[in-house]
Protein backbone atom coordinates (compact mmCIF):
# COMPACT_ATOMS: atom_id res chain seq x y z
CA UNK A 1 0.00 0.00 0.00
CA UNK A 2 0.99 3.70 -0.70
CA UNK A 3 1.32 5.32 2.30
CA UNK A 4 -1.43 8.08 2.83
CA UNK A 5 0.88 11.28 3.13
CA UNK A 6 2.56 10.54 -0.24
CA UNK A 7 -0.10 10.32 -2.68
CA UNK A 8 0.02 8.54 -6.47
CA UNK A 9 0.03 10.88 -9.12
CA UNK A 10 -1.48 9.72 -12.32
CA UNK A 11 0.16 10.27 -15.83
CA UNK A 12 -1.84 13.25 -16.65
CA UNK A 13 -1.20 15.63 -13.03
CA UNK A 14 1.19 18.24 -14.69
CA UNK A 15 -2.67 18.73 -16.72
CA UNK A 16 -4.51 19.22 -13.80
CA UNK A 17 -2.25 21.07 -11.99
CA UNK A 18 -2.08 23.87 -15.06
CA UNK A 19 -5.72 23.67 -15.31
CA UNK A 20 -6.29 25.31 -12.13
CA UNK A 21 -7.50 22.02 -10.53
CA UNK A 22 -8.56 21.69 -6.94
CA UNK A 23 -6.81 17.96 -6.55
CA UNK A 24 -7.48 15.91 -3.41
CA UNK A 25 -6.00 12.94 -2.29
CA UNK A 26 -8.55 10.42 -2.83
CA UNK A 27 -8.18 6.14 -2.02
CA UNK A 28 -4.38 7.03 -2.10
CA UNK A 29 -4.07 8.96 -5.57
CA UNK A 30 -3.63 13.15 -5.71
CA UNK A 31 -7.06 13.75 -7.96
CA UNK A 32 -8.88 16.65 -9.67
CA UNK A 33 -12.24 16.85 -7.80
CA UNK A 34 -13.06 20.19 -9.41
CA UNK A 35 -11.75 22.49 -12.38
CA UNK A 36 -13.99 25.01 -12.87
CA UNK A 37 -17.39 24.48 -11.01
CA UNK A 38 -19.23 21.18 -10.05
CA UNK A 39 -22.44 22.39 -12.06
CA UNK A 40 -20.75 23.82 -15.22
CA UNK A 41 -18.75 20.34 -15.46
CA UNK A 42 -21.88 18.69 -15.24
CA UNK A 43 -23.82 20.37 -17.86
CA UNK A 44 -20.43 20.05 -20.10
CA UNK A 45 -20.75 16.29 -19.95
CA UNK A 46 -24.92 16.15 -20.48
CA UNK A 47 -24.65 18.58 -23.28
CA UNK A 48 -21.59 18.23 -25.16
CA UNK A 49 -18.61 16.26 -23.73
CA UNK A 50 -15.99 15.84 -21.06
CA UNK A 51 -13.50 14.19 -20.30
CA UNK A 52 -12.16 12.24 -16.77
CA UNK A 53 -9.00 11.11 -15.53
CA UNK A 54 -9.65 8.02 -14.01
CA UNK A 55 -6.38 5.88 -13.95
CA UNK A 56 -7.19 5.57 -10.25
CA UNK A 57 -9.21 2.58 -11.16
CA UNK A 58 -7.44 -0.85 -11.24
CA UNK A 59 -7.14 -3.63 -13.26
CA UNK A 60 -6.37 -7.26 -13.07
CA UNK A 61 -5.60 -9.19 -15.74
CA UNK A 62 -7.27 -12.98 -14.92
CA UNK A 63 -5.58 -15.68 -17.18
CA UNK A 64 -5.71 -19.58 -17.58
CA UNK A 65 -7.61 -22.65 -18.07
CA UNK A 66 -10.14 -21.80 -15.34
CA UNK A 67 -10.71 -18.03 -15.89
CA UNK A 68 -14.19 -18.28 -17.20
CA UNK A 69 -15.20 -20.85 -14.22
CA UNK A 70 -13.57 -18.92 -11.34
CA UNK A 71 -14.32 -15.82 -12.65
CA UNK A 72 -18.06 -17.04 -12.70
CA UNK A 73 -17.97 -18.19 -8.89
CA UNK A 74 -16.63 -14.53 -7.46
CA UNK A 75 -19.37 -12.72 -9.34
CA UNK A 76 -23.02 -12.39 -9.23
CA UNK A 77 -23.17 -11.25 -12.85
CA UNK A 78 -22.51 -14.89 -15.76
CA UNK A 79 -19.42 -14.45 -17.35
CA UNK A 80 -20.01 -17.51 -19.58
CA UNK A 81 -22.58 -15.32 -21.24
CA UNK A 82 -20.10 -12.66 -22.59
CA UNK A 83 -18.56 -12.33 -26.15
CA UNK A 84 -15.10 -11.42 -26.85
CA UNK A 85 -15.18 -7.65 -26.88
CA UNK A 86 -17.53 -7.17 -24.57
CA UNK A 87 -17.99 -6.11 -21.09
CA UNK A 88 -19.96 -7.36 -18.08
CA UNK A 89 -21.34 -4.89 -14.84
CA UNK A 90 -21.29 -7.03 -11.55
CA UNK A 91 -20.65 -7.24 -7.75
CA UNK A 92 -18.53 -9.61 -6.24
CA UNK A 93 -19.77 -10.63 -3.10
CA UNK A 94 -18.27 -12.61 0.24
CA UNK A 95 -20.40 -16.12 0.93
CA UNK A 96 -22.59 -13.90 3.40
CA UNK A 97 -23.38 -12.04 0.07
CA UNK A 98 -21.95 -8.76 1.45
CA UNK A 99 -20.51 -7.10 -1.94
CA UNK A 100 -16.64 -6.87 -1.63
CA UNK A 101 -16.91 -4.53 -4.82
CA UNK A 102 -18.43 -3.74 -8.00
CA UNK A 103 -16.83 -4.25 -10.85
CA UNK A 104 -16.34 -4.54 -14.75
CA UNK A 105 -15.20 -7.49 -16.69
CA UNK A 106 -13.84 -7.27 -19.72
CA UNK A 107 -13.60 -10.52 -21.94
CA UNK A 108 -10.49 -10.56 -24.53
CA UNK A 109 -9.78 -13.05 -27.08
CA UNK A 110 -7.18 -14.98 -24.35
CA UNK A 111 -7.83 -13.39 -21.12
CA UNK A 112 -9.95 -11.07 -19.24
CA UNK A 113 -9.46 -7.59 -17.09
CA UNK A 114 -11.25 -6.86 -14.12
CA UNK A 115 -11.27 -3.40 -13.00
CA UNK A 116 -12.51 -2.44 -10.18
CA UNK A 117 -12.84 0.65 -7.91
CA UNK A 118 -9.51 2.08 -6.41
CA UNK A 119 -10.42 2.23 -2.67
CA UNK A 120 -10.78 -1.43 -2.79
CA UNK A 121 -7.82 -2.38 -4.68
CA UNK A 122 -5.71 -3.98 -2.24
CA UNK A 123 -8.79 -5.76 -0.38
CA UNK A 124 -9.84 -6.77 -3.94
CA UNK A 125 -6.67 -8.50 -5.14
CA UNK A 126 -6.02 -10.23 -1.74
CA UNK A 127 -9.86 -11.79 -1.76
CA UNK A 128 -9.17 -12.76 -5.51
CA UNK A 129 -5.57 -14.28 -4.78
CA UNK A 130 -7.28 -15.85 -1.65
CA UNK A 131 -9.71 -17.84 -3.37
CA UNK A 132 -7.66 -18.51 -6.89
CA UNK A 133 -7.24 -22.14 -8.20
CA UNK A 134 -3.51 -22.92 -9.59
CA UNK A 135 -5.12 -23.13 -13.08
CA UNK A 136 -5.45 -19.62 -12.89
CA UNK A 137 -3.42 -16.59 -12.93
CA UNK A 138 -4.40 -13.21 -11.72
CA UNK A 139 -1.89 -10.42 -12.53
CA UNK A 140 -2.72 -6.59 -10.79
CA UNK A 141 -1.97 -4.53 -14.46
CA UNK A 142 -3.09 -0.91 -12.68
CA UNK A 143 0.54 0.77 -12.51
CA UNK A 144 0.92 -0.11 -15.57
CA UNK A 145 -2.26 1.25 -17.23
CA UNK A 146 -3.67 4.80 -17.71
CA UNK A 147 -7.76 5.00 -18.01
CA UNK A 148 -9.47 8.45 -19.33
CA UNK A 149 -13.46 8.79 -20.13
CA UNK A 150 -14.61 10.24 -22.49
CA UNK A 151 -18.06 11.43 -22.03
CA UNK A 152 -21.15 12.82 -23.49
CA UNK A 153 -23.28 13.55 -26.74
CA UNK A 154 -20.18 15.01 -28.76
CA UNK A 155 -17.96 11.94 -27.65
CA UNK A 156 -17.98 9.89 -30.48
CA UNK A 157 -17.58 13.27 -33.01
CA UNK A 158 -14.32 14.22 -30.87
CA UNK A 159 -13.05 10.74 -30.81
CA UNK A 160 -13.98 9.98 -34.76
CA UNK A 161 -10.45 9.11 -36.96
CA UNK A 162 -8.51 8.56 -33.70
CA UNK A 163 -10.12 5.17 -33.01
CA UNK A 164 -10.16 1.86 -34.48
CA UNK A 165 -12.84 2.43 -37.48
CA UNK A 166 -15.12 -0.43 -35.16
CA UNK A 167 -15.34 1.50 -32.19
CA UNK A 168 -17.83 4.07 -33.78
CA UNK A 169 -19.85 0.81 -34.40
CA UNK A 170 -19.85 -0.35 -30.74
CA UNK A 171 -23.00 -1.18 -28.82
CA UNK A 172 -22.87 -0.08 -24.74
CA UNK A 173 -20.85 -2.30 -23.04
CA UNK A 174 -18.96 -3.19 -26.07
CA UNK A 175 -15.02 -2.96 -26.48
CA UNK A 176 -12.64 -3.19 -29.35
CA UNK A 177 -8.96 -2.74 -28.80
CA UNK A 178 -6.09 -1.15 -31.62
CA UNK A 179 -4.99 2.33 -31.95
CA UNK A 180 -5.55 5.36 -30.16
CA UNK A 181 -3.87 8.57 -31.64
CA UNK A 182 -1.31 5.89 -32.88
CA UNK A 183 -0.74 4.21 -29.63
CA UNK A 184 -2.33 0.71 -28.50
CA UNK A 185 -5.02 1.02 -26.28
CA UNK A 186 -8.34 -0.49 -25.53
CA UNK A 187 -11.51 1.33 -26.34
CA UNK A 188 -14.41 0.80 -24.45
CA UNK A 189 -18.16 2.20 -24.68
CA UNK A 190 -19.20 2.38 -21.22
CA UNK A 191 -19.07 5.23 -18.37
CA UNK A 192 -20.29 6.06 -14.99
CA UNK A 193 -22.99 9.27 -16.40
CA UNK A 194 -25.31 8.15 -18.34
CA UNK A 195 -24.42 9.55 -21.85
CA UNK A 196 -22.56 7.93 -24.59
CA UNK A 197 -18.73 7.84 -24.29
CA UNK A 198 -16.03 5.98 -24.04
CA UNK A 199 -13.44 4.59 -21.39
CA UNK A 200 -9.66 4.28 -22.94
CA UNK A 201 -7.22 2.20 -21.41
CA UNK A 202 -3.53 2.24 -22.26
CA UNK A 203 0.18 2.53 -21.17
CA UNK A 204 0.91 5.33 -18.96
CA UNK A 205 4.59 6.12 -21.26
CA UNK A 206 1.34 7.33 -23.69
CA UNK A 207 0.00 9.78 -21.55
CA UNK A 208 0.83 12.85 -23.27
CA UNK A 209 0.17 11.70 -26.70
CA UNK A 210 -3.23 11.01 -25.96
CA UNK A 211 -4.01 13.37 -23.38
CA UNK A 212 -3.24 16.17 -26.18
CA UNK A 213 -4.65 14.09 -28.62
CA UNK A 214 -8.09 14.25 -26.87
CA UNK A 215 -7.70 17.81 -26.08
CA UNK A 216 -6.65 19.29 -29.13
CA UNK A 217 -9.82 16.84 -31.06
CA UNK A 218 -11.84 18.03 -28.38
CA UNK A 219 -11.29 21.93 -28.72
CA UNK A 220 -14.23 22.65 -31.86
CA UNK A 221 -16.42 20.54 -29.55
CA UNK A 222 -16.40 22.23 -26.49
CA UNK A 223 -15.06 19.58 -24.38
CA UNK A 224 -14.39 20.34 -20.80
CA UNK A 225 -12.23 18.66 -17.90
CA UNK A 226 -14.61 17.06 -15.43
CA UNK A 227 -13.56 16.52 -11.66
CA UNK A 228 -14.36 13.77 -9.51
CA UNK A 229 -17.28 16.11 -7.71
CA UNK A 230 -19.25 16.22 -11.43
CA UNK A 231 -18.45 12.37 -11.98
CA UNK A 232 -20.77 11.75 -8.66
CA UNK A 233 -23.21 13.99 -9.71
CA UNK A 234 -23.91 12.45 -12.99
CA UNK A 235 -23.86 8.98 -11.06
CA UNK A 236 -26.01 9.91 -8.77
CA UNK A 237 -28.23 11.42 -11.35
CA UNK A 238 -28.33 7.95 -12.93
CA UNK A 239 -28.80 6.31 -9.83
CA UNK A 240 -25.77 4.20 -10.23
CA UNK A 241 -23.51 2.69 -7.14
CA UNK A 242 -20.77 4.53 -5.38
CA UNK A 243 -19.16 1.56 -3.67
CA UNK A 244 -18.58 2.75 0.25
CA UNK A 245 -21.74 5.12 0.28
CA UNK A 246 -24.36 3.25 -1.59
CA UNK A 247 -22.99 -0.43 -0.81
CA UNK A 248 -20.27 -2.16 0.98
CA UNK A 249 -19.39 -5.58 2.82
CA UNK A 250 -22.75 -5.44 4.71
CA UNK A 251 -24.98 -4.71 1.89
CA UNK A 252 -25.93 -7.32 -0.26
CA UNK A 253 -26.94 -6.91 -3.87
CA UNK A 254 -30.74 -7.84 -3.85
CA UNK A 255 -30.81 -5.03 -1.29
CA UNK A 256 -29.06 -2.97 -3.54
CA UNK A 257 -31.60 -3.34 -5.89
CA UNK A 258 -29.24 -4.88 -8.49
CA UNK A 259 -31.02 -7.89 -8.67
CA UNK A 260 -30.66 -7.60 -12.50
CA UNK A 261 -26.72 -8.37 -11.86
CA UNK A 262 -27.73 -11.37 -9.91
CA UNK A 263 -28.16 -14.59 -11.90
CA UNK A 264 -29.69 -17.22 -9.79
CA UNK A 265 -29.76 -19.52 -11.76
CA UNK A 266 -25.73 -19.97 -12.12
CA UNK A 267 -24.65 -23.24 -10.44
CA UNK A 268 -23.17 -21.77 -7.71
CA UNK A 269 -21.31 -18.39 -6.49
CA UNK A 270 -20.42 -16.62 -4.06
CA UNK A 271 -23.75 -15.85 -1.81
CA UNK A 272 -25.81 -17.64 -3.95
CA UNK A 273 -27.47 -19.18 -0.83
CA UNK A 274 -27.81 -16.04 1.30
CA UNK A 275 -29.46 -14.70 -1.60
CA UNK A 276 -31.59 -17.57 -2.41
CA UNK A 277 -32.74 -17.62 0.97
CA UNK A 278 -32.90 -13.13 1.27
CA UNK A 279 -35.54 -13.69 -2.03
CA UNK A 280 -37.58 -16.70 -0.59
CA UNK A 281 -37.70 -14.87 2.61
CA UNK A 282 -38.53 -11.06 1.19
CA UNK A 283 -35.84 -8.66 1.40
CA UNK A 284 -36.16 -6.58 4.89
CA UNK A 285 -34.67 -3.00 3.66
CA UNK A 286 -34.04 -1.68 0.41
CA UNK A 287 -31.92 1.05 -1.24
CA UNK A 288 -34.48 3.53 -3.33
CA UNK A 289 -33.88 6.89 -4.69
CA UNK A 290 -35.88 9.95 -3.38
CA UNK A 291 -36.43 13.72 -4.52
CA UNK A 292 -36.77 16.75 -2.73
CA UNK A 293 -38.79 19.79 -2.77
CA UNK A 294 -36.78 23.16 -2.07
CA UNK A 295 -33.22 23.35 -2.03
CA UNK A 296 -31.62 21.70 1.47
CA UNK A 297 -29.61 18.75 0.25
CA UNK A 298 -29.77 15.02 1.73
CA UNK A 299 -25.96 14.08 2.70
CA UNK A 300 -24.53 10.68 3.15
CA UNK A 301 -25.39 9.31 7.16
CA UNK A 302 -28.13 11.10 7.43
CA UNK A 303 -31.19 9.61 9.04
CA UNK A 304 -34.13 8.93 6.94
CA UNK A 305 -37.85 8.79 9.16
CA UNK A 306 -41.28 7.93 8.62
CA UNK A 307 -44.00 9.34 10.94
CA UNK A 308 -41.30 10.55 13.43
CA UNK A 309 -39.63 6.85 13.18
CA UNK A 310 -36.30 5.86 12.30
CA UNK A 311 -36.68 3.52 9.00
CA UNK A 312 -32.83 3.55 7.16
CA UNK A 313 -30.03 6.21 6.29
CA UNK A 314 -29.41 8.28 3.69
CA UNK A 315 -26.48 6.79 1.48
CA UNK A 316 -25.59 9.48 -0.78
CA UNK A 317 -27.15 12.83 -1.55
CA UNK A 318 -26.63 15.90 -3.75
CA UNK A 319 -28.72 18.65 -5.38
CA UNK A 320 -28.79 17.52 -9.04
CA UNK A 321 -27.70 19.82 -11.85
CA UNK A 322 -29.55 18.74 -14.61
CA UNK A 323 -33.42 18.74 -12.70
CA UNK A 324 -32.12 21.46 -10.55
CA UNK A 325 -33.37 19.88 -7.33
CA UNK A 326 -31.99 17.87 -4.29
CA UNK A 327 -31.82 14.24 -4.62
CA UNK A 328 -30.57 10.95 -2.87
CA UNK A 329 -30.58 7.60 -2.24
CA UNK A 330 -30.76 5.15 0.57
CA UNK A 331 -31.78 2.33 2.59
CA UNK A 332 -35.49 2.52 4.09
CA UNK A 333 -37.60 -0.79 5.70
CA UNK A 334 -39.03 -2.60 2.59
CA UNK A 335 -42.68 -1.55 3.19
CA UNK A 336 -41.64 1.95 2.37
CA UNK A 337 -39.53 1.28 -0.92
CA UNK A 338 -42.79 1.76 -2.89
CA UNK A 339 -42.52 5.01 -5.49
CA UNK A 340 -44.28 7.92 -4.13
CA UNK A 341 -44.15 6.94 -0.45
CA UNK A 342 -43.17 9.87 1.73
CA UNK A 343 -40.19 9.99 3.58
CA UNK A 344 -38.83 12.63 5.86
CA UNK A 345 -34.85 13.13 6.17
CA UNK A 346 -33.39 14.70 9.13
CA UNK A 347 -30.96 17.48 8.71
CA UNK A 348 -29.88 18.42 12.11
CA UNK A 349 -31.48 21.72 12.91
CA UNK A 350 -34.32 20.93 10.31
CA UNK A 351 -35.90 17.69 8.42
CA UNK A 352 -37.00 17.64 4.88
CA UNK A 353 -39.58 16.25 3.16
CA UNK A 354 -38.87 14.17 0.55
CA UNK A 355 -40.67 11.02 -1.29
CA UNK A 356 -39.71 7.82 -3.08
CA UNK A 357 -38.54 8.43 -6.83
CA UNK A 358 -37.76 5.56 -9.63
CA UNK A 359 -34.53 5.68 -11.05
CA UNK A 360 -32.57 6.51 -13.28
CA UNK A 361 -33.69 10.49 -12.08
CA UNK A 362 -32.04 11.60 -14.91
CA UNK A 363 -33.85 10.31 -18.08
CA UNK A 364 -32.55 12.02 -21.34
CA UNK A 365 -29.26 10.68 -21.42
CA UNK A 366 -27.24 9.50 -24.30
CA UNK A 367 -26.07 6.49 -23.73
CA UNK A 368 -26.25 3.74 -26.00
CA UNK A 369 -28.99 0.36 -25.35
CA UNK B 1 -3.91 34.11 -2.19
CA UNK B 2 -4.72 37.36 -1.81
CA UNK B 3 -7.53 38.85 0.50
CA UNK B 4 -9.00 42.41 0.84
CA UNK B 5 -7.82 44.00 3.39
CA UNK B 6 -10.42 46.73 4.22
CA UNK B 7 -12.46 43.28 5.80
CA UNK B 8 -11.23 41.39 8.97
CA UNK B 9 -12.27 37.57 8.88
CA UNK B 10 -12.67 34.72 10.95
CA UNK B 11 -11.61 31.33 11.55
CA UNK B 12 -13.99 29.68 10.08
CA UNK B 13 -13.71 31.70 6.55
CA UNK B 14 -16.22 34.49 7.13
CA UNK B 15 -15.35 38.13 6.23
CA UNK B 16 -17.13 41.00 7.77
CA UNK B 17 -16.72 45.17 7.15
CA UNK B 18 -17.57 47.76 9.34
CA UNK B 19 -19.46 50.48 8.81
CA UNK B 20 -20.33 52.30 11.57
CA UNK B 21 -20.93 49.59 13.77
CA UNK B 22 -23.08 47.56 11.26
CA UNK B 23 -21.15 44.51 10.51
CA UNK B 24 -21.51 43.52 6.94
CA UNK B 25 -20.62 39.51 6.10
CA UNK B 26 -20.07 37.13 3.66
CA UNK B 27 -18.11 33.87 3.65
CA UNK B 28 -14.15 33.99 1.80
CA UNK B 29 -13.13 33.33 -1.58
CA UNK B 30 -11.05 30.80 -0.08
CA UNK B 31 -14.26 29.17 1.61
CA UNK B 32 -15.95 28.99 -1.84
CA UNK B 33 -13.44 27.62 -3.55
CA UNK B 34 -13.65 24.70 -1.09
CA UNK B 35 -17.19 24.34 -1.03
CA UNK B 36 -18.02 24.65 -4.94
CA UNK B 37 -21.12 25.88 -6.17
CA UNK B 38 -23.32 27.06 -3.74
CA UNK B 39 -27.03 25.98 -4.57
CA UNK B 40 -28.38 27.40 -1.24
CA UNK B 41 -28.37 29.77 1.18
CA UNK B 42 -29.96 29.34 4.45
CA UNK B 43 -29.87 32.75 6.19
CA UNK B 44 -31.65 34.49 9.40
CA UNK B 45 -34.60 36.57 9.78
CA UNK B 46 -34.21 40.19 10.12
CA UNK B 47 -34.02 41.00 13.91
CA UNK B 48 -32.92 37.72 15.36
CA UNK B 49 -30.10 38.21 17.64
CA UNK B 50 -26.84 36.16 16.84
CA UNK B 51 -24.03 34.96 18.58
CA UNK B 52 -20.12 35.39 18.11
CA UNK B 53 -18.65 32.03 17.06
CA UNK B 54 -22.05 30.40 16.80
CA UNK B 55 -23.97 29.11 14.09
CA UNK B 56 -26.57 31.89 12.60
CA UNK B 57 -26.87 29.92 8.78
CA UNK B 58 -26.29 27.02 6.44
CA UNK B 59 -24.31 27.04 3.15
CA UNK B 60 -25.23 23.89 0.92
CA UNK B 61 -23.45 23.61 -1.83
CA UNK B 62 -23.67 20.83 -4.11
CA UNK B 63 -20.75 18.78 -2.31
CA UNK B 64 -20.96 19.71 0.80
CA UNK B 65 -23.14 21.12 3.35
CA UNK B 66 -21.37 23.99 6.50
CA UNK B 67 -22.58 25.91 8.78
CA UNK B 68 -22.28 29.34 9.05
CA UNK B 69 -21.09 31.46 12.22
CA UNK B 70 -21.43 34.92 13.38
CA UNK B 71 -18.13 36.73 14.09
CA UNK B 72 -20.01 39.61 16.13
CA UNK B 73 -23.15 39.65 18.25
CA UNK B 74 -25.39 41.68 17.62
CA UNK B 75 -29.04 41.59 15.85
CA UNK B 76 -29.91 41.16 11.95
CA UNK B 77 -30.57 43.76 10.17
CA UNK B 78 -30.74 42.85 6.69
CA UNK B 79 -29.91 39.63 4.99
CA UNK B 80 -28.88 39.45 0.75
CA UNK B 81 -32.35 38.81 -1.30
CA UNK B 82 -30.73 38.84 -4.53
CA UNK B 83 -28.42 35.39 -3.24
CA UNK B 84 -32.23 33.72 -2.20
CA UNK B 85 -32.78 33.79 -6.24
CA UNK B 86 -29.31 33.68 -7.50
CA UNK B 87 -26.97 31.49 -5.21
CA UNK B 88 -24.42 31.25 -7.32
CA UNK B 89 -23.54 34.74 -6.78
CA UNK B 90 -21.45 33.95 -3.48
CA UNK B 91 -18.91 31.79 -5.76
CA UNK B 92 -18.99 34.91 -8.22
CA UNK B 93 -18.50 37.85 -5.96
CA UNK B 94 -17.58 36.49 -2.59
CA UNK B 95 -16.61 40.29 -1.24
CA UNK B 96 -19.41 41.75 -3.11
CA UNK B 97 -22.42 40.76 -4.13
CA UNK B 98 -22.46 37.57 -2.68
CA UNK B 99 -22.45 38.87 1.11
CA UNK B 100 -25.36 37.37 3.42
CA UNK B 101 -26.19 39.44 6.10
CA UNK B 102 -25.56 42.78 8.01
CA UNK B 103 -25.66 42.59 11.81
CA UNK B 104 -25.97 45.76 14.43
CA UNK B 105 -23.17 44.96 16.35
CA UNK B 106 -23.91 44.63 20.28
CA UNK B 107 -20.19 45.54 21.44
CA UNK B 108 -18.28 48.20 18.83
CA UNK B 109 -15.14 46.60 19.70
CA UNK B 110 -15.50 43.33 18.54
CA UNK B 111 -14.50 43.82 15.36
CA UNK B 112 -11.52 44.87 15.67
CA UNK B 113 -10.47 41.84 17.91
CA UNK B 114 -11.04 39.32 14.16
CA UNK B 115 -8.22 38.20 12.12
CA UNK B 116 -6.53 40.77 9.71
CA UNK B 117 -6.36 40.13 5.98
CA UNK B 118 -2.63 39.12 6.84
CA UNK B 119 -3.16 37.03 9.45
CA UNK B 120 -6.12 35.05 7.94
CA UNK B 121 -3.55 34.76 4.60
CA UNK B 122 -1.38 32.83 6.22
CA UNK B 123 -4.17 30.93 8.43
CA UNK B 124 -5.35 29.74 4.40
CA UNK B 125 -1.55 29.12 3.79
CA UNK B 126 -1.14 26.81 6.96
CA UNK B 127 -4.25 24.74 6.13
CA UNK B 128 -2.58 23.35 2.61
Amino acid sequence: MTSATTPRRTPFHEYHRLAGAKLVDFAGFEMPVRYTGDVREHLAVRNGAGLFDITHMGEFEVRGAGAEAWLNRMVTNDVSALAVGQALYSPMCRPDAGIVDDLLVYRYADHYMVVVNASNMAKDFAWMDGLRPADVSLVDRSAETALLAIQGPKAADIVRGHVPAAAMDLGYYRFTTGELFGVPATVSRTGYTGEDGFELYFAPEHGDRVWKGLVEAGAPYGLELIGLGARDTLRLEMGYMLYGNDIDDVTTPLEAGLGWTVKLAKAEFNGKDVMVKQKAEGLKRKLVGFQLDGRRVPRHGMKILSGGREVGVVTSGTFSPSLERPLGMGYVEAALAPTGTALEIDAGSTRLAARVTARPFYTRGSHRS
Amino acid sequence: MAFPDDVRYTQEHEWARDEAGVITVGITSYATEQLGDVVFVELPEVGRAVETGKAFGVVEAVKTVSDLFAPVSGEVVEVNGAITDNPALVNQEPFAAGWLVKIKASDASEHGKLLSAVDYEKLVEESH
